[in-house]
């Protein structure tokens, strides 16, 4: 009886988990490759901390009491990537791979995600003025990257292919 | 508050109009919820462990007290040592 129930309830919660990985798993992946600053096509480290942030969700699924389960794991990703961000220093190639991993954290969150200053400082444990300031910084170092993309001779609508072009540059 | 700002809307629009989200790879969904389960799991087994403990002091407790039987003690009556010498 009790196993039944319990068997019931994991078909159900693999079912609710699948479907919501089928319909938020892309941007959330996308969301994850900014942090890590991956060039598009080359996602693994994205892939590795999404599927632990996803695993974490799973196993809270139950008790989630009518939480957005993509709010959960969007928290549980942030969280990772500030817990483990020494190990995104080095620039792989991405739209943010020149800023720091926090200017990354926060320029997602931020942006990206659009969640407000207060709630973002909550989340990462710091003040506003100082998610503030960081949001200006980066926002301020990718325009200026972008200016001097467009000035190596791609107009702003072909911007990407600058971007492969400057990854080329430096592998 | 915060309100729009001009710079900060053309930062948001390099990352969204990055392309399409990147391709999920189909596994991902499997993996995470096979690591969610073992996460499940592994707490479970804790709290079970946890409770097993519990009971086993309770027992442990009880069976002390019936066999000592501590409330059948005296109390202790002479405590202070007559005081002498003033």
């Amino acid at each position: 009886m009790v196993r039944e129930r319990r068997a019931a309830r994991e078909s159900r919660r693999a079912r609710e988990f699948e479907a919501f990985v089928a319909g938020a798993g892309g941007r959330l992946l996308h969301a994850a490759t900014l942090l890590t600053g991956e060039p598009r096509g080359d996602t693994a480290a994205a892939e590795r901390l999404l599927t632990t942030a996803l695993a974490r969700t799973y196993a809270r699924w139950d008790r989630l009491r009518g939480e957005d389960p993509y709010d959960h794991t969007r928290r549980a990703l942030a969280a990772l990537f500030a817990h483990r961000s020494h190990r995104y220093r080095r620039p792989r190639g991405g739209l943010l791979a020149r800023l720091t991993p926090q200017e990354r954290l926060v320029l997602v969150l931020r942006l990206y995600e659009g969640i407000a200053e207060e709630q973002t400082a909550a989340a990462l444990g710091l003040p506003v003025e100082r998610v503030r300031a960081v949001c200006t910084r980066a926002v301020t170092a990718m325009r200026s990257a972008a200016r001097r993309r467009d000035a190596t001779g791609t107009s702003p609508s072909t911007g990407r292919r600058a971007t492969t072009g400057t990854a080329k540059v430096a592998p | 508050m915060s309100f729009p700002d001009r710079k900060e809307t053309e930062v948001r629009r390099m990352m969204e109009l990055e392309g399409p989200h990147p391709a999920l790879p189909p596994d991902l969904a499997g993996r995470a919820a096979e690591r969610g389960h073992r996460i499940l799991l592994r707490h479970r087994a804790l709290r079970t462990i946890g409770w097993l403990l519990l009971l086993a002091a309770v027992v442990a407790f009880a069976v002390w007290a019936a066999i000592v039987e501590p409330w059948t003690a005296p109390p202790p009556t002479d405590t202070t040592p007559p005081l002498e010498g003033w």
